[in-house]
């Protein structure tokens, strides 16, 4: 579904990403952890087509095409889905409001037909109890006033309604309480499918206690320098960075 | 080129959509002003003596007055012996009914999206239709009668209803009250007359769409809107113009009187002709309106969408005389190219417990200059007076600039005054958040900057919400700062 | 009608007894002055800076066009101040308007310089000249008069690297015992690259008689400097006080300003500063009490001609009796000045039913990529809170004070030296009545 191969990246002058290989198929979730400035979320932004980000070297390729030749909508219409690290607030947009264009651009771009306000109403509904979010925020303006939960809550929410093919959740965990982590993990896995595939990018193993990963990679420097299954993740929170650093460093 | 500045560019092109002309047969003075013309405009509409006098005296003082140099705009000086002050488009009969009107006329109106043939309407909008100078068609009349509702045009109120016209005409807007307004006054043509009586609900929305078709014209049009005891009007305006070379003058006058407990909602939707993205030609917008809550517990709400006029001047005002009066004002100004817009409000607290709300949120793109001028005053006696102002600028682009004058004079020690204002852009992050939900840049913007001016766009009556929202999203979409 | 020509020949003949005494023949910088303020004359009562300050009309009320612009006679008042005590080590008098040696004493510190203004410019006239030559005036018509016409004044220059611990005290002492008294200040100050200086600088008035002082300030901080700046009037009686302070900024440098008025006849501040350069910061707080009859006007100006800088400000007034109080906050942001944070708030509190206040937040912005807001409220003191206050046993009075205190606290907490803050604590107090 997902190849990259060889991606180098940097933003301005600052070059972050180092030749990143990574391979995702259909149905599998894929764990990218890191010390902080490993670039783990500049990863994340390249694919979802953030501007300020030049890739210098290096292909992506989604579900057979040239993912970096596409516009960031046309990212998210292939079926491109980025759960925000820290999800901007929309003054006087309402999350309703906000879904329904989205959800029309995207069914107007696979050639489907757009939906009604009635049919929109259903299917919200519908993963509203999917997701456990409380429908009262989703009338307000979008992430306005939300809290951190609330807002990665509203994440998951849109990513159940945009039903995307390859979904990166950008350090979802942060700054969520226990009982939030559970809830957003509850969707996520709730989402899973044999045909999507998802990355979570984080820098604890605490959430991939709760969406496990098929495989880990440790990222570095801009680099993959070492995978692995579930079990690497544990190993990780156990040592702790250094230990990489160290291998990273003796190799 | 940035792709932001591409978008941009291509958003500045963007052409004005009602700026075909029509040939109507048009029947007008003389450019100029002087005695004459007055006299020649007062003949023409078959006026009685005194409102010839009225106009005489405002056109003397006039001539004593200097044009007002200290709104924040800026352009050549006018010529005001350039244009003319009075054309009518050509009716061979005055219209009795709708039948009787140019069929051309008719079809002006529908080319603006405006139908003047009732059967058609199923929104129950009464609209007074204004062609330059005159008023062409009025719709709904007879319904409206029933309830003793008189809405005409001014022309015909003056005919028909000399002894109410002479009461309230200059009551709120004196006529040497300002250049505009004195000018206004010696050379109206024509506007709506709007009278409710005690303890009536106008039951449909009452609308003026005036039009400017003819070159070198001024429109002066006057509107006056008496609300009795007890009584509501909601009452709306919508205004385009030809694409021209010249500017063309725009002078209007507008008065609102509310009694005790009376209600006058007053909403706008301003898309003058704003020239052409070098700046040449469109609208110069100077209107002055104000509306008194003379009695108590009366309330006033000015709504207005301003996306057209080369410049905009203008501060819809409150005076709040009756204890526990209430006024507002909702605006949600555009500029874009090198439009000029110097507008706001002025809230005059002079009853007790009074209270006002402005909400003003600007939107600047191109090379424009977009200002609020407001003034807050709570008189003396003014116990308890309330107010609360929000001010917000959004620029886009960094060509433009977004200016805001507010003025706040207290003399009462119970007042609670409050005023915010916040200059912000639309956010990258925020238009990426959208490309991210596969929204495109347009569609975003249209998104944004809607969800920035809903508050205003929420006190329109739904009928021109629609059309705001569309000429918001028309004039905006892509624009990106 | 009369009222107007009065007016007109009082601005009229101001000029023509400032040309007969002579001070605008003595340089290029006064001529230049002296021709634009013959232009511009004094302000009209419409004049928009002025609105609300009829500073002509009561200055023709008190003075003759020629008293004013005339050296008053000298004075050998003693100054009686705490101040003096509290920061004794670099402190400058003037009296009436003169430098006074006998009240002066300058501790000799490595890299300071402290002159009188007139001493300076023989001394000092290649250092002046490079750094105050193009410096941007005022366009006041204060400001012009003093630009024109100023006796007497100091000049300050800290060299580069230096941080100077001890505030400069700079007293202007107005004695109208003999008579009334009018005096035109101005000061120059220098601070150099990465150096830092503070100035403290008080009014203090004696007798009953009319006072006028003009005041200019042109003060330049460079790069990296640091510059603090604290100005307290406190003047019973008949003061009429106008000061021009423009602050330059250069690149990284950092300026506080604290503005404390209590009182005074008529006092107006015109506060600009000028950030022309990146990664600057300033912050500037005011608090003006108000009673009797004074009229207190406060403009300030931030104007932001480069990106990444921030300002905030802080003005807080209340007032009493059948005072006025006028305030007029300006920021600009020029065109390419992106990434400027500008912010400022304006609170006000009127405590009887005959004192008004006049307030014009006003933002100018040309750049888009900016955060700037302004907020600005008037209202009484908090009834519930006093209630709540008086239903603890505190008696009406008491608590008034304490809410009244309370609310002057946030500019007081700003005030960063802390026998300074205690020394303004003090005045305020006592103004407050602070009896707790």
């Amino acid at each position: 579904m997902l190849r990259i191969k060889n991606l180098h990246a940097r933003v301005e002058e600052k070059q972050i990403l180092n030749g990143i290989n990574l391979e995702v198929k259909p149905g599998e979730v894929h764990a990218i952890m890191g010390p902080n400035g490993s670039g783990k979320s500049t990863l994340a932004s390249v694919l979802a087509g953030r501007e300020d980000f030049e890739v210098t070297e290096g292909t992506v390729e989604f579900l057979g095409k040239d993912l970096l030749e596409m516009e960031p909508e046309d990212r998210a219409r292939e079926g491109i889905f980025l759960a925000f690290q820290y999800p901007v607030e929309i003054p006087g947009v309402s999350t309703v409001n906000f879904m329904k264009t989205a959800l029309n651009k995207i069914r107007e771009y696979r050639g489907q037909d757009t939906l009604d306000a009635v049919s929109f109403l259903t299917l919200m509904k519908e993963k509203i109890k999917l997701v456990e979010i409380d429908p009262s925020l989703l009338s307000r303006s979008l992430n306005e006033g939300f809290s951190g939960g609330e807002k990665k809550r509203n994440e998951i929410f849109q990513m159940a309604m945009l039903e995307p093919k390859l979904a990166i959740l950008d350090e979802t965990d942060s700054g969520l309480d226990i009982d939030a982590l559970r809830i957003v993990a509850n969707g996520v896995n709730k989402l899973r499918t044999k045909d999507n595939a998802t990355i979570v990018v984080t820098h604890y193993q605490r959430l991939l206690e709760y969406i496990v990963p098929d495989y880990v990679h440790v990222l570095y420097k801009g680099k993959i320098v070492k995978s692995g299954s579930k079990e690497l993740a544990l190993e990780l929170e156990e040592k702790g960075y250094d230990w990489i650093k160290s291998e990273v460093e003796v190799a | 080129m940035s792709k932001d500045n591409q978008v941009l560019e291509e958003f500045t092109s963007k052409e004005y959509e009602h700026g075909w002309t029509v040939n109507l047969e048009a029947d007008s003075a003389p450019k100029g002003l002087n005695e004459d013309i007055v006299r020649f405009i007062s003949a023409k509409k078959n006026e009685p003596e005194w409102l010839l006098e009225w106009r005489l005296k405002a056109y003397r003082h006039w001539t004593t007055m200097k044009e007002p140099r200290w709104p924040n705009v800026t352009y050549p000086a006018i010529n005001y012996q350039d244009i003319i002050y009075y054309s009518a488009p050509k009716q061979k009969v005055q219209p009795k009914s709708l039948e009787d009107v140019d069929p051309e006329l008719i079809k002006t109106f529908e080319k603006l999206g405006i139908s003047l043939t009732e059967q058609k309407r199923l929104t129950g909008v009464a609209v007074d239709a204004v062609i330059d100078s005159v008023s062409v068609a009025t719709t709904f009349k007879e319904k409206l009668g029933e309830l003793g509702i008189i809405f005409c045009s001014f022309s015909e109120a003056v005919r028909e209803h000399p002894e109410l016209v002479k009461k309230y005409l200059g009551s709120v807007v004196p006529p040497n009250d300002n250049y505009f307004a004195a000018l206004n006054s010696a050379v109206f043509s024509d506007g709506s007359f709007c009278y409710i009586p005690k303890g009536v609900k106008c039951p449909m929305e009452l609308s003026t769409y005036f039009r400017i078709n003819a070159a070198n014209t001024g429109q002066f049009e006057r509107t006056l809107i008496v609300a009795e005891e007890a009584s509501y009007v909601s009452y709306l305006e919508g205004c385009t113009a030809p694409m021209r070379d010249e500017n063309q003058l725009h002078a209007a006058v507008v008065e609102l009187y509310a009694m005790k407990d009376a209600e006058i909602k007053y909403s706008t939707v301003q898309n003058w002709y704003p020239g052409d993205k070098n700046g040449k030609g469109g609208i110069y917008n100077f209107v002055t309106k104000r509306g008194l809550c003379a009695g108590d517990h009366s309330k006033i709400s000015w709504t207005q969408v301003e996306t057209g006029s080369a410049i905009t001047w203008k501060y819809p005002s409150c005076i709040l005389k009756g204890d526990y009066s209430s006024g507002e004002f909702y605006s949600v100004a555009v500029t874009n190219n090198f439009q000029q817009a110097d507008t706001g409000t002025k809230m005059i607290h002079i009853g007790k417990n009074s209270k006002s709300r402005v909400v003003s949120k600007g939107i600047s793109a191109g090379k424009s200059q977009n200002s609020y001028r407001g003034q807050v005053h709570i008189l003396k006696r003014a116990e308890n007076a309330r107010n609360f102002s929000q001010c917000d600028s959004l620029l886009m682009g960094d060509q433009c600039g977004a200016h805001t004058f507010p003025y706040i004079d207290v003399e009462n020690k119970s007042a609670h005054v409050e005023h915010e204002a916040t200059t912000s852009k639309i956010g990258e992050d925020q238009i990426f958040y959208c490309l991210q939900r596969g929204i495109d840049e347009e569609a975003a913007v249209a998104l944004i900057v809607n969800g920035y001016a809903k508050e205003v766009l929420k006190q329109l009556p739904m009928e021109f919400a629609v059309e705001a929202q569309k000429l918001l999203a028309l004039t905006l979409e892509g624009s990106v700062g | 009608m009369s009222t107007i020509t009065e007016k007109e020949s009082f601005s009229q003949s101001l000029i023509n007894s400032l040309q007969a005494q002579g001070y605008s023949n003595d340089s290029q910088a006064r001529k230049v002055a002296f021709e634009e303020l013959k232009k511009l004359g004094l302000p009209e009562a419409k004049s928009e800076e002025y609105k609300f300050t009829p500073i002509t009309r009561i200055l023709s009320k008190s003075f003759d066009a020629k008293e004013l612009v005339t050296e008053s006679i000298a004075s050998e008042a003693k100054v009686e101040d705490r101040l003096l005590s509290e920061f004794p080590e670099n402190v400058v008098v003037f009296s009436n308007g003169r430098y006074d040696e006998s009240q002066s004493s300058l501790k000799a510190v490595k890299g300071l310089t402290i002159l009188p203004l007139k001493q300076a410019i023989n001394e000092k006239s290649e250092i002046i000249e490079t750094h105050f030559k193009n410096f941007p005036r005022s366009k006041d018509p204060f400001g012009l008069l003093n630009a024109a016409g100023w006796q007497d004044g100091l000049f300050v220059h800290v060299e580069k690297n230096i941080a100077v611990s001890s505030p400069l005290v700079v007293i202007n002492q107005h004695d109208t015992n003999e008579g009334k008294v009018s005096s035109h200040s101005r000061l120059l100050v220098l601070i150099e690259q990465s150096a830092e200086f503070s100035i403290i600088e008080k009014t203090n008035t004696n007798g009953t008689l009319p006072a006028f002082h003009s005041l200019n300030e042109e003060i330049k901080v460079q790069a990296n400097a640091s510059f603090k700046y604290y100005k307290i009037q406190n003047d019973p009686g008949e003061l009429v006080q106008v000061s021009n302070t423009t602050i330059y900024q250069e690149n990284s440098s950092r300026t506080d300003t604290y503005t404390f008025t209590l009182d005074g006849k008529l006092i107006r501040n015109n506060l600009s500063i000028l950030i022309d350069g990146e990664g600057c910061e300033s912050h500037f707080f005011g608090l003006y009490l108000t009673k009797g009859e004074a009229l207190v006007d406060n403009h300030t100006v931030v104007d932001h001609m480069k990106p990444n800088s921030f300002s905030n400000e802080l003005y807080k007034g209340l007032m009493d009796e059948k005072s006025k109080g006028v305030f007029n906050g300006k920021i600009y942001v020029r065109p390419h000045a992106q990434k400027t944070n500008a912010f400022q708030s304006n609170r006000n509190i009127l405590l009887s039913d005959t004192a008004t206040i006049n307030t014009k937040p006003q933002l100018e912005i040309w750049a888009d990529d900016v955060k700037c807001s302004h907020g600005c409220t008037t209202g009484q003191l908090d009834e519930e809170a006093l209630f709540y206050l008086q239903s603890r046993g505190i008696p009406k009075s008491t608590a008034k004070a304490m809410l009244l205190y309370a609310f002057a606290g946030e500019v007081l907490e700003a005030i960063t030296d802390e026998k300074l803050r205690d020394y303004i604590d003090g005045v305020v107090s006592e103004r407050l009545h602070k009896n707790f």
